[in-house]
């Protein structure tokens, strides 16, 4: 990480971080993308997802308004490789993502403001 | 391969409406002008269905499914310039229905995820596992804050036997209760917190999930639970099988310690706790409690007799608590929102949630956490969306190798851990393993009991030698040579086990063939007296014949045969030699016109 960082000693502190990294998450202005890697999604293939979404956030400059996270099971296994966009007051969930599927998401729902709908769980069959 | 595809509904509602005729020309030509001729492709299609709506014509664009309606020609411009270019969406003209995405567009809107109640998996999917702020973004660390500055041991303890808590692991005994037992004599002798991080049960994973997607939950805890009963060292068992799991945990333990949430003087208060992680080789037996403390103290991972318990002489034989992953994950949310909030989730003898990993024969399979006594029919039907393939539910098995089955006629049982000892199955550590009609419940008892054999660890006799004789006594059943005798053989065999093994291993090893032999009875005496398997699966109770009439003597099972077992001339109905037929199945699957039978 780079920062220096100095032990918390109070819940000031503590709640200094807090209160911080509640905003980093909820970047103004942007999203937030969140990639399931836990176990089940790696298997899925969600590693390659990852690093195309990263590539494209570098490509197109979009590292102010985007922000690309991992994360880890979030309990829907089957529909691995999952990417969730997290604008104000919205949660998008795509399942079943392949390279090709999450660079049109971040085209379309990211850049162009448009989500696809056929990706999201809802319009997914249960299961493959 | 164009990139879009223009769709104009074609249908006679849509084409009686003035101006449908001129609407392929004018995309043609639009398109054209855009320089998109090579890149979209304009198709006239058949009705999109939405005809109802009177406001035809409709136009598709592919493949993101966009439908506007009542398009005129001269609109087609925008759509081309907006859309096709662009990628914006005419919103004016687009079909209600595709303008705001179905009712389904996150997860949290699903069937899937409304029942589900997430206390234990509360971050899971939602932060980043390797990052402590965004654990601290989510309250974390918040409640280890307030029992090392607002609360006594005592009270921490008491908060956690008032919440109801009980064990996750599989037994459910009253965390706080355990915590109590082991809190005497604070500061003067040394102590132990362990985590049981060994998920042995075929089938479960909820623990790796925690670890992988929420590490400092259990981190949090940990130091909670040493606070409480005065330790200041903790050891994190995980099976050397998750790596994930164990490359988050040791970052998280990194991270605390550089932001001094663990180490000397934690929160700047006289508090102090390391945490260490101990691999585990995969031995299933070392997910019991005493095999799993011996494994720690680098000896062979083999159980030892309780009493005394780990409480009053555990790990190196010092008093020592060990609570599983799932268990911890509730204590910090239990000290922030307080025991009367955790106990008023679930029923009152089983407080809060639990964590199910399922799988088997249902639509959804992944993990669920649901209020304690949710019936087993809403997290089979509702969150799992019930059986696929038109089968019907037949049993559930839960508790893994140590667990009971659950038949269709309970499917309304809550489960919560009465409920479920009251029907002789068991909570268990959460796998929850659904199975239809096409399963064969002797043989399930079978392939559990396979598993037991393979991981006794051979210390005690009952075990290692009463789970390789009661697998005689089922494959014998299985293979058509048992005898009703055997049933009351099975039966005294795994009484005589459960009073005289040393450890749970070998005391619950028979619960599933018990069980399975309480609910499907029948099918085992059909196994017995008619030799013959209802589900159609122990190979050597089934025979395989060509129907003479179907038969069309093509010579394609003939041929697919490895035996040689079918005979018979072309054009002529073959027949199997049963004595060679080695049952493999491959001439069912050659076979076009469905004239072998497998019975």
């Amino acid at each position: 990480m780079g920062e220096k960082i100095t032990k918390i000693q109070s819940l000031a502190e503590l709640n200094k971080i807090k209160e911080e990294e509640i905003r980093r998450m909820s970047i103004q202005d942007g999203v937030r993308i969140v990639v399931g890697l836990g176990t089940c999604g790696v298997a899925a293939g969600a590693q390659p997802v990852y690093d195309a979404i990263a590539e494209y956030i570098k490509e197109n400059g979009m590292q102010d308004r985007v922000l690309l996270e991992e994360t880890g099971c979030v309990g829907i296994c089957q529909y691995e490789p999952v990417v969730e966009v997290y604008e104000p007051n919205i949660r998008t969930t795509y399942v079943h993502m392949t390279v090709e599927s999450a660079l049109r998401v971040m085209k379309q729902h990211i850049q162009g403001g448009n989500p696809i709908a056929e990706f999201t769980i809802g319009s997914s069959k249960n299961g493959r | 391969m164009y990139r879009s595809y223009v769709m104009i509904c074609g249908s006679e509602n849509c084409s009686s409406i003035p101006g449908h005729e001129h609407l392929y020309n004018e995309f043609q030509n639009q398109i054209k002008a855009a320089g998109l001729e090579k890149e979209v492709m304009v198709l006239t299609g058949s009705c999109l269905g939405i005809c109802h709506e009177g406001v035809g014509p409709n136009v598709a664009i592919f493949p993101e499914g966009s439908i506007y309606t009542g398009v005129k020609p001269e609109d087609v411009a925008e759509i081309v310039y907006e859309h096709l270019l662009k990628d914006n969406r005419v919103t004016r003209l687009l079909f209600d229905e595709t303008v705001t995405i179905g009712n389904a567009r996150s997860v949290e809107d699903t069937e899937f995820y409304k029942k589900q109640c997430r206390i234990a998996m509360r971050n899971c999917g939602i932060i980043d596992p390797k990052n402590i702020k965004e654990y601290i973004a989510k309250d974390g660390y918040q409640s280890l804050y307030k029992v090392l500055t607002e609360m006594t041991p005592d009270e921490v303890i008491d908060v956690v036997l008032a919440s109801g808590l009980r064990g996750r692991g599989g037994a459910g005994f009253p965390t706080g209760r355990k915590w109590k037992f082991a809190s005497g004599n604070r500061g003067k002798v040394q102590k132990y917190v362990c985590c049981n991080a060994d998920e042995g049960d075929p089938g479960a994973f909820m623990d790796r999930s925690v670890l992988e997607g929420d590490p400092h939950s259990v981190i949090e805890a940990m130091a909670i639970a040493a606070y409480a009963i005065g330790s200041d060292h903790g050891y994190v068992y995980v099976r050397a099988e998750y790596p994930e799991a164990v490359e988050h945990l040791e970052i998280a333990i990194a991270q605390a310690k550089e932001y001094g949430l663990l180490g000397k003087n934690i929160f700047g208060t006289e508090f102090n706790f390391e945490l260490e992680i101990k691999l585990g080789a995969g031995a299933f037996v070392c997910g019991e409690e005493t095999a799993l403390m011996t494994s720690i103290e680098g000896k062979r991972g083999e159980p030892r007799p309780r009493p005394p318990f780990p409480a009053s002489k555990g790990l190196f034989s010092v008093p020592t608590i060990l609570n599983n992953v799932e268990t911890y994950a509730n204590i910090p949310p239990i000290i922030l929102k307080g025991a009367e909030w955790f106990s008023s989730i679930g029923v009152p003898s089983s407080t809060g949630t639990k964590v199910f990993a399922l799988g088997g024969k249902i639509r959804n399979t992944g993990l669920v956490e649901v209020p304690m006594g949710t019936t087993l029919r809403t997290i089979v039907e509702d969150i799992g969306g019930g059986i696929p393939n038109g089968r019907s539910f037949k049993a559930a098995q839960t508790g893994g190798p140590s667990g009971g089955c659950i038949p269709a006629s309970l499917i309304d049982t809550p489960v919560d851990f009465d409920s479920l000892s009251k029907i002789g199955a068991m909570m268990g550590s959460g796998g929850l393993i659904v199975m239809d009609d096409s399963t064969c419940m002797v043989d399930i008892a079978k392939f559990f009991l396979e598993f037991i054999v393979e991981e006794s660890c051979g210390k005690c006799t009952p075990c290692r030698v009463g789970t390789k004789r009661l697998l005689e006594l089922l494959t014998k059943i299985t293979d058509g040579k048992g005898t009703m005798e055997d049933l009351n053989r099975i039966e005294e065999l795994a009484s005589f086990m459960k009073d005289n093994s040393l450890c749970a291993l070998g005391q619950t090893a028979a619960n599933p063939v018990l069980s399975t032999i309480k609910y499907f009875r029948d099918e085992y005496i059909e196994h017995i007296e008619n030799k013959h398997c209802p589900a159609g699966v122990c190979k050597n109770l089934l025979t395989y014949h060509i129907d003479p009439k179907l038969c069309r003597g093509c010579t394609a099972c003939a041929k697919a045969c490895p035996v040689h077992a079918i005979v018979g001339t072309v054009k002529n109905p073959h027949a199997i030699d049963t004595s060679k037929c080695i049952k493999c199945g491959s001439c069912i699957e050659k076979c076009r016109f469905g004239a072998i039978e497998r019975k």
